[in-house]
């Protein structure tokens, strides 16, 4: 596999910095991020919560701007939200008044064009949901919501699909079977894929690169390659190179805790 | 319905209690009219004849004088006979109803979608609209009357007057339901301001519009038959100052009848609405 470094990226972070103004004065959210995401390259950002994750994410989608600094797609600067850019939220939130083939249509009505129904004919296939068109939302499992939720992110064909902890709410079992059908769809069309998540496991399995946040105010504390081949089968997830690197991620994760408990409990002894 | 046949909802919290929803929910919908098996039907029906019947026997019974309360046999056949007489009253009482109805929620469902786009000016008139609420608007007929006269007008303002603030009141509680992510995905899709009114605002108000629309007609449908109390020489509520001004009881209680009947139908219809376009909250 070719670095994403060597050809320009596809999504630039530039010192990116975000300041809330909230009741109880200024929260810094995001302080200088630089990160340079490769084209069809998966990048999961891992960190501990609050440590602005969802802020940079919402900020690559142009959701919000930044206080300072910049999000560049394909070298120009995102301003607003893009039709590049497709997002997967928390809670596949879907809107629970349209039934899943009104759901999928609802980017095109916003956009006043048409659909490519082939394509999501296909989308659809890949993730079973065929047949499921007249299903409301409420009438669908937490896990189908969320494929639901793909179909629409992808039916635009995006070039950047940015994913908010898109699987946190669900079981291990269908959380682990997301991910392997987003390798699949990421197999079958390659896409540049920002992922967003609180589980290590998931940022190895899915990503070329797991980028960990400090604690607020984000900035880049490390990046990890993750140099597994394609598709990952559980005999490469089982093997020993995946176990070391997702204990060296989760150290560094909470690292800083580690350290400090010990170094408090050496207190207590002496 | 019972709850062991019923697809298992997901991500949902139990029922009842928990939605923030002021005033009123939609319980209204979701549960109330609607016999479902025919054991149902059948017993609905046996206790029905069972009331009615045992209220014509023990009126017969102890012999109770017609101007003190006659009997459902004679409400009927009273409703049969002077209905041509009625008619027209019942037409000038639905032409009111609509006429205010039709104003008060157009005005009521306007200033809820812009009022609580601004929540600043929502807190300022927010004790208005309480008032509103609140006065009985029957209270208003007799000033109405003095400076309208007798006619429609007094009446068709007077409805409106009661209906648009039940309206306006609940439609606010619907608008007010933002769902920051649901509107987040549409601006995500570039959508305007008035798309994100239209395909997320509104049909997330949907539920507690028609619940506003529902409680508006039947304060409407009270106050027409008030307003047509107080003075006027037509309409239902005229009806029954002068049956009973005459003791003529069986035709009073035939038109109490055709009123409860009205009132159903307005319920009815809601809710058959609601089932349609708002049972994904129901």
């Amino acid at each position: 596999m070719k670095s994403p470094r060597a050809e320009p990226a596809k999504l630039g972070i530039h010192a990116a910095t975000k300041v809330y103004q909230t009741a109880s004065g200024d929260l810094l959210a995001l302080d200088g991020c630089e990160l340079a995401i490769g084209k069809n390259e998966i990048v999961s950002i891992v960190g501990p919560s609050g440590c602005g994750k969802t802020t940079l994410l919402w900020s690559m989608s142009g959701l919000h701007r930044l206080t300072s600094g910049q999000i560049t797609l394909d070298g120009e600067p995102i301003t607003g939200p893009h039709p590049d850019i497709s997002l997967v939220f928390q809670d596949a939130n879907l809107l629970p008044w349209r039934n899943l083939d009104a759901n999928i249509n609802f980017p095109f009505e916003i956009k006043g064009t048409r659909p490519d129904r082939a394509w999501i004919e296909h989308l659809l296939h890949q993730v079973g949901l065929e047949g499921f068109g007249g299903k409301y939302p409420r009438e669908l499992s937490g896990g189908m919501q969320q494929r639901a939720a793909m179909v629409r992110a992808l039916s635009l064909k995006p070039s950047v699909l940015l994913m908010d902890e898109p699987f946190g709410a669900l079981d291990s079992f269908t959380r682990e079977e997301m991910n392997r059908l987003v390798e699949d769809i990421w197999l079958d069309s390659p896409t540049t894929i920002v992922f967003i998540t609180h589980s290590v496991e998931e940022a190895v399995f899915l990503s070329d690169r797991v980028v960990v946040l400090t604690p607020r105010p984000g900035k880049v504390a490390s990046e990890y390659r993750v140099p597994f081949e394609r598709p990952r089968t559980l005999e490469i997830m089982a093997t020993r190179e995946v176990f070391d690197l997702t204990n060296a991620i989760k150290m560094d994760i909470v690292g800083g805790r580690v350290r400090k408990e010990r170094s408090r409990t050496a207190e207590a002894a002496a | 319905m019972s709850d062991a046949d019923a697809i298992p909802e997901f991500r949902k919290a139990g029922s009842g209690g928990s939605d923030k929803v002021s005033l009123t929910n939609l319980s209204a919908f979701s549960s109330g009219i609607g016999a479902t098996t025919r054991r149902e039907v059948i017993a609905i029906i046996a206790v029905a004849v069972i009331v009615i019947g045992g209220i014509e026997i023990a009126l017969r019974a102890f012999a109770v004088p017609e101007y003190i309360m006659p009997t459902p046999s004679a409400i009927i056949a009273a409703l049969f006979t002077e209905f041509p007489l009625i008619a027209p009253h019942l037409g000038h009482t639905l032409f009111q109803l609509v006429c205010g109805f039709a104003i008060g929620s157009t005005v009521g469902l306007i200033l809820a979608a812009t009022i609580t786009q601004f929540p600043f000016v929502e807190k300022i008139v927010a004790p208005y609209i309480l008032i509103l609420v609140t006065t009985p608007m029957l209270a208003l007929v007799p000033l109405l009357i003095l400076n309208f006269g007798f006619g429609y007008t007094p009446r068709i303002i007077a409805v409106a007057l009661a209906s648009g603030p039940m309206v306006m009141i609940n439609a606010a509680t619907g608008f007010r339901r933002v769902d920051s992510a649901k509107i987040a995905l549409a601006r995500s899709y570039g959508a305007s301001t008035l798309q994100i009114f239209w395909k997320v605002r509104a049909p997330m108000a949907l539920p507690m519009i028609l619940v506003g629309l529902m409680i508006g007609a039947i304060f409407g449908l009270l106050t027409t038959v008030g307003a047509e109390m107080v003075g006027g020489g037509f309409g239902l509520g005229n009806r029954l100052t002068s049956y009973s001004s005459m003791i003529q009881m069986p035709q009073f209680f035939a038109v109490v009848l055709i009123l409860s009947i009205l009132g159903i139908l307005i319920y009815v219809t809601f809710f058959l609405i609601g089932k349609k376009w708002a049972s994904w909250e129901a």
